[in-house]
């Protein structure tokens, strides 16, 4: 359609060549990407990648993007590998440098936070929900925003971390990010709190108050963000400054 | 009401497929839902990916606002769910070939 070619954001499909590989955890792998043409993003979105086997057979998946904007033409993706996943194994196993996929992106307007703002932020993350956070608190600090940051990170145990240098780095500094972790199943040796899911009293001790009205990104499983939100809300802060982004119960959007 | 099950994702999840049919971002977008009323982001409707299509659900009160089927080269809207959708523009570029106070 000509008339939707004049919009600059139009999303469509580009070519993604894979230029480095890492390893966040025994299981998630992060992909840098160069894409051709790539319009940049907003800290928050995804991206739809589209591989396709030698049969013709293709499969899409959402993934979030990790890095902040750059001027690079690069993206970052962080995959976790799930057991009986179609794509992820793929990708987190057998990809190699110059392997070339289908992305279609930038996508979403609304699970996003912009360098403008200058409320302060309560990131919430659930597993491999940390994505999308991770480009936010990346943007953050390259842009020197002022906003104050606060993340309380859900995890299964110790090692199931990503980012975990960066973050540590970064929280030391008073005015990159404050980072909280909470353990599901195990917990580092000599922890304060016993392993469980994320309370009322966690809430209250690590994020920001509902009188400094911050803006709050949750992201994880459905069951996860559903409980995050409902304790948020209870907490006193208004529905409308939460945002959530779910993933589904395999972790892999379709 | 609550959830029919929990194996729903959210609008984000949809974002991609609709961009294929809209030209503009539907998850910052307002939709009212056309059975109980509620006004929220599109991000926040409930969206089920299993079925053969997407079909976003009211985060209220589980009405469908909008399904979607692809079959080959087709694509089937229904939108009937939501009263209205309010979007913003400020992001948009401006046709090249629009007058400055047009």
């Amino acid at each position: 359609m000509a008339g939707a070619a004049l919009f600059g954001r139009r999303v469509m499909w580009r070519i993604g060549t894979v230029v480095a590989l890492r390893d966040e955890t025994p299981t998630a792998r992060t992909i840098t990407l160069e894409v051709s043409d790539w319009p940049g993003h907003v800290p928050g979105q995804h991206v739809d990648v589209r591989v396709t086997a030698p049969d013709g057979y293709s499969a899409v998946r959402s993934y979030s993007i990790a890095s902040a904007p750059n001027s690079n033409g690069r993206i970052e993706l962080t995959v976790e590998r799930l057991p009986n996943g179609e794509v992820s194994p793929y990708l987190t196993q057998e990809v190699v440098a110059g392997d070339r996929f289908e992305l279609r992106g930038p996508i979403g307007g609304w699970f996003v936070w912009r360098t403008e703002q200058t409320e302060p932020v309560q990131l919430i993350a659930g597993g491999s929900g940390i994505v999308p956070l991770m480009a936010m608190i990346r943007s953050h600090v390259s842009a020197r925003n002022k906003s104050q940051f606060r993340l309380l990170y859900s995890v299964r145990e110790p090692e199931a971390i990503f980012y975990r240098d960066e973050l540590g780095a970064l929280s030391k500094d008073k005015y990159s990010v404050g980072v909280t972790y909470a353990y599901t199943r195990t917990t580092p040796k000599d922890w304060p709190r016993p392993p469980g899911r994320i309370d009322a009293t966690l809430i209250a001790n690590s994020t920001w108050p509902s009188v400094l009205a911050p803006t709050c990104y949750v992201c994880g499983p459905t069951s996860f963000v559903e409980s995050a939100t409902s304790l948020l809300s209870a907490s006193g802060i208004d529905r409308d400054k939460i945002r959530t982004e779910r993933f589904g119960s395999t972790g892999e959007r379709k | 009401m609550t959830s029919l099950t929990s194996n729903y994702l959210d609008g984000n999840a949809a974002a991609g497929e609709l961009s294929r049919i809209f030209a503009m971002d539907l998850t910052a977008a307002e939709g009212q839902c056309a059975n109980c009323g509620a006004r929220k982001r599109f991000a926040d409707a409930h969206v089920y990916m299993q079925s053969p299509g997407v079909v976003a659900r009211c985060a209220v009160c589980q009405h469908v606002l909008l399904r979607i089927v692809s079959v080959r080269h087709r694509v089937f809207l229904d939108l009937r769910g939501m009263t209205y959708l309010n979007l913003d523009t400020t992001d948009l570029q401006p046709s090249v070939f629009a007058r400055p106070d047009s």
